[in-house]
């Protein structure tokens, strides 16, 4: 088993070596060639693996493959822990990775840097592949920061754009604010179990519960509660919760294809995934728990808002990420930790597939990105419409699609969560359905319905993306449609993450929920009767009214909120106090440490000074240098006099 | 009779005017050289007394020696003082300064 596992992560890698070192010798159609039949390896052993543990029974496999170094009794290996949890991530990673690969032949056709960016996307998912595979602290950093590396080459794709280079920059640098946080909690994890292998460190979970942090003689923290929230600092940062999501909608400079597969489906997932790994730890600390609930909520609802006033179509789907994302960080919270996982698997399905359709939209618009100057387009791409408006429907959650099921049961065991803050999060959660909803159709009604608004030339150019386009988006619209049938009841209410995920009993939201499942359909039919339903259908009515039947309603409604407008145009000013306050201040005391340390102190006090003290002495002394002989000759009487008194005085 | 005493306080009277004369002269480097000759002559003074108070002769042999040596020494001075002199058209002690640091 041990060379399948190898061969998994191995296979993008060589391919994208190949293609990145070899790309001029292989060519382009030598370059999509080999990284595609990399990822395919990766997709096709993974769902083997995924079989043979799920159907055959396939233990659990946990066990080094390379060991790097021994330090002071720590052991710092390669090592795969290869469970349901890792098992489930690794198909849908290399699976959405797949499919982004496939299109991506048609997306960046006319690309220069065409070998260059199917090198990207292959490291990545090798990248991705290293960190759920992990099977302790170091590998799961080591795949942390390839993959926040990669997406940052990714992002700065286009290096030619001032835009593209400060969007890659600023996701690098937001990222390195929330990977402090995961190394610090990296090394509590260390500093109290001694080892940074997954198995050992849960083994000693109640060895950190049990420590204090000793701050001040009087203050002292709960020591689990420290390493929780730091590593969940981690998870912030590459999960995108507020106040480390800036980089995300940013992140849209970006082409297309790496959008649908770092900032929807894979990467961003990373936090959510790290988390749910380390639920025997989270499950220690309350404190912690409702810190994730909290943050997660107010990202979820607070930035689905912002997606009601982005004009941008790839913004709009950056800012639901950022609101799907904030969902799954709620059910963490709530420990329904299975149902994030189940959420993230159908949101990568969806949201690649939104992703993918806007990038077939964007080629039929000749990179137009604007959905004020789109509409109709319904008739010229029909198979992209098709598709959107399954993503769509399965991110709203319209009953039967696989985001419904995901969605649904998130919220009601949000909804049952006895923690701190558990009620605020139920709001945000349960009035973000309403917003998911407005937004969602608001897109797809501007882009797809009512008048066509583009120019003449575009018009008549307007066709169907090629087959290489078209295909991924129907082979991840299927899975968007029906896998929450299939997968609800394994994954949340059977024992499929038995050996993965711990649950402590109090916080056990997800076994009260599944005393009362009764199939799929049931809970279909039940949950129609449910809040979130009607929310969504009334954010849909809401988003055809307003942007379809009566635009004018729209703009009235901009004017007259008009506070509020501005309010979610700056963006709640995150960028505008980071640009204000973080960035100008850090450059302020940069500049003053400079001016005051270096120049003053460094080199005006201690380098020049200590010459300017010399010079200054010499120049005293040199006045004892009168060059007159009597000056001299009483200088030698002196000192033949203090002679002859010392012998004197000696005796 | 005369005692050593005596002797040795005219030559520390002597020598005490040369430091003076060397101090207190500005004007004249001739000066300063034969307030140098002073010097000597008052430590000549030294050797003749004790050669003779002590019954020594080696003393006064002594004194030869630094007669010689001073006569030589005021040629050199009194030939550098002429080279100075062409140079500067001034033996002022005042004017003497390019030692100066």
């Amino acid at each position: 088993m041990e060379s399948i596992y190898l061969t998994i992560v191995l296979a993008p890698l060589v391919a994208a070596i190949l293609a990145g070192i070899g790309g001029r010798a292989i060519g382009r159609v030598g370059a999509q060639s080999v990284t595609i039949l990399g990822v395919a390896i990766s997709f096709a052993l993974s769902a083997l693996v995924l079989k043979r543990m799920v159907f055959d029974g396939a233990p659990t496999f946990d066990g080094p493959v390379y060991t790097w170094l021994v330090s002071d009794g720590v052991t710092m290996q390669v090592g795969f822990l290869i469970d349901h949890l890792s098992a489930l991530m690794m198909v849908v990673v290399t699976f959405v990775s797949l499919m982004v690969h496939i299109y991506t032949i048609g997306y960046m056709h006319d690309d220069s840097g065409y070998q260059r960016f199917f090198s990207y996307i292959s490291l990545f998912t090798f990248s991705m592949l290293m960190l759920v595979m992990a099977n302790n602290f170091m590998q799961l950093f080591f795949g942390w920061e390839a993959v926040g590396v990669v997406s940052y080459l990714l992002i700065g794709f286009w290096y030619t754009r001032p835009s593209a280079i400060f969007a890659s920059l600023k996701a690098f640098l937001v990222n390195r604010i929330g990977d402090f946080g995961f190394v610090l909690g990296i090394a509590a994890v260390l500093y109290y179990t001694g080892s940074l292998d997954y198995s050992t460190v849960f083994a000693h979970a109640h060895a950190i519960a049990a420590a204090r942090l000793q701050i001040t003689p009087t203050i002292s923290w709960s020591a689990i509660s420290f390493t929780c929230i730091c590593l969940f600092i981690g998870a912030m940062g590459k999960s995108a919760q507020m106040p480390l999501h800036v980089w995300l909608p940013d992140s849209m400079e970006g082409p297309t294809p790496i959008s649908a597969l770092i900032h929807a489906a894979t990467m961003v997932t990373a936090g959510i995934f790290m988390v749910a790994r380390m639920s025997p730890l989270f499950e220690l600390s309350n404190t912690a728990l409702s810190t994730v609930l909290v943050i997660g909520a107010t990202t979820s609802f607070f930035m689905g808002l912002l997606g009601v006033v982005a004009n941008d179509i790839k913004r709009v789907i950056a800012y639901s990420t950022l609101s799907q994302l904030g969902y799954m960080t709620v059910a963490l919270g709530a420990s329904a930790y299975a149902s994030a996982i189940f959420h993230l698997m159908t949101h990568a399905f969806f949201k690649a597939l939104l992703f993918l359709a806007a990038g077939s939209v964007i080629i039929a618009m000749h990179h137009e990105q604007d959905m004020r100057k789109m509409g109709g387009l319904r008739k010229y791409l029909p198979i992209t419409y098709w598709t959107f408006l399954i993503g769509s429907l399965a991110l709203i959650g319209f009953p039967g699609t696989a985001g419904f099921f995901s969605k649904d049961a998130l919220i009601e065991a949000v909804g049952r969560s006895q923690l701190p803050g558990a009620g605020y999060a139920y709001v945000c959660v349960t009035a973000g359905a309403f917003v998911t909803a407005l937004y969602t159709f608001r897109m797809f009604f501007m882009t797809f319905h009512g008048e066509e608004r583009m120019d003449h030339h575009t018009r008549e150019h307007l066709h169907e993306s090629p087959w290489v386009v078209t295909l991924p988006l129907v082979l991840l619209a299927i899975p968007s449609a029906v896998v929450g049938w299939f997968a609800i009841r394994p994954l949340l209410f059977g024992d499929f993450f038995a050996g993965s995920i711990q649950v402590a009993p109090t916080h056990d939201v997800l076994g009260a929920m599944g005393a009362e499942f009764h199939g799929p359909a049931a809970f279909l039919l039940g949950a129609l009767g449910g809040l979130p339903v009607w929310l969504a259908a009334a954010g849909v009515a809401c988003a055809w009214l307003f942007f379809l039947k009566r635009p004018q309603l729209a703009d009235a409604a901009e004017r007259r909120f008009q506070g509020l407008y501005r309010i979610l145009v700056a963006k709640y000013g995150f960028d505008w106090f980071n640009d204000h306050v973080i960035a100008a201040g850090a450059r302020r005391l940069g500049g003053g440490l400079w001016r005051f340390g270096d120049q003053d102190v460094i080199d005006g006090a201690m380098v020049n000074g200590s010459a300017r003290t010399v010079g200054w002495f010499s120049s005293v002394m040199r006045n004892v240098q009168s060059g007159y002989l009597y000056h001299y000759a009483f200088a030698m009487i002196l000192g033949l006099a203090s002679l002859l008194m010392w012998l004197l005085w000696r005796t | 009779m005369i005692t050593l005493t005596e002797v040795l306080t005219l030559s520390g009277l002597l020598f005490s005017i040369a430091v003076a004369g060397v101090f207190l002269n500005r004007k004249n480097v001739i000066l300063l050289l034969m307030c140098i000759e002073l010097m000597l002559l008052a430590v000549n003074f030294n050797f003749v007394a004790f050669s003779r108070f002590l019954g020594d002769i080696n003393g006064q042999i002594f004194v030869f020696f630094i007669l010689t040596v001073a006569a030589a020494e005021a040629a050199i001075g009194l030939a550098i003082l002429v080279v100075l002199f062409r140079e500067r058209r001034s033996i002022d002690v005042e004017d003497l300064d390019s030692l100066q640091g």
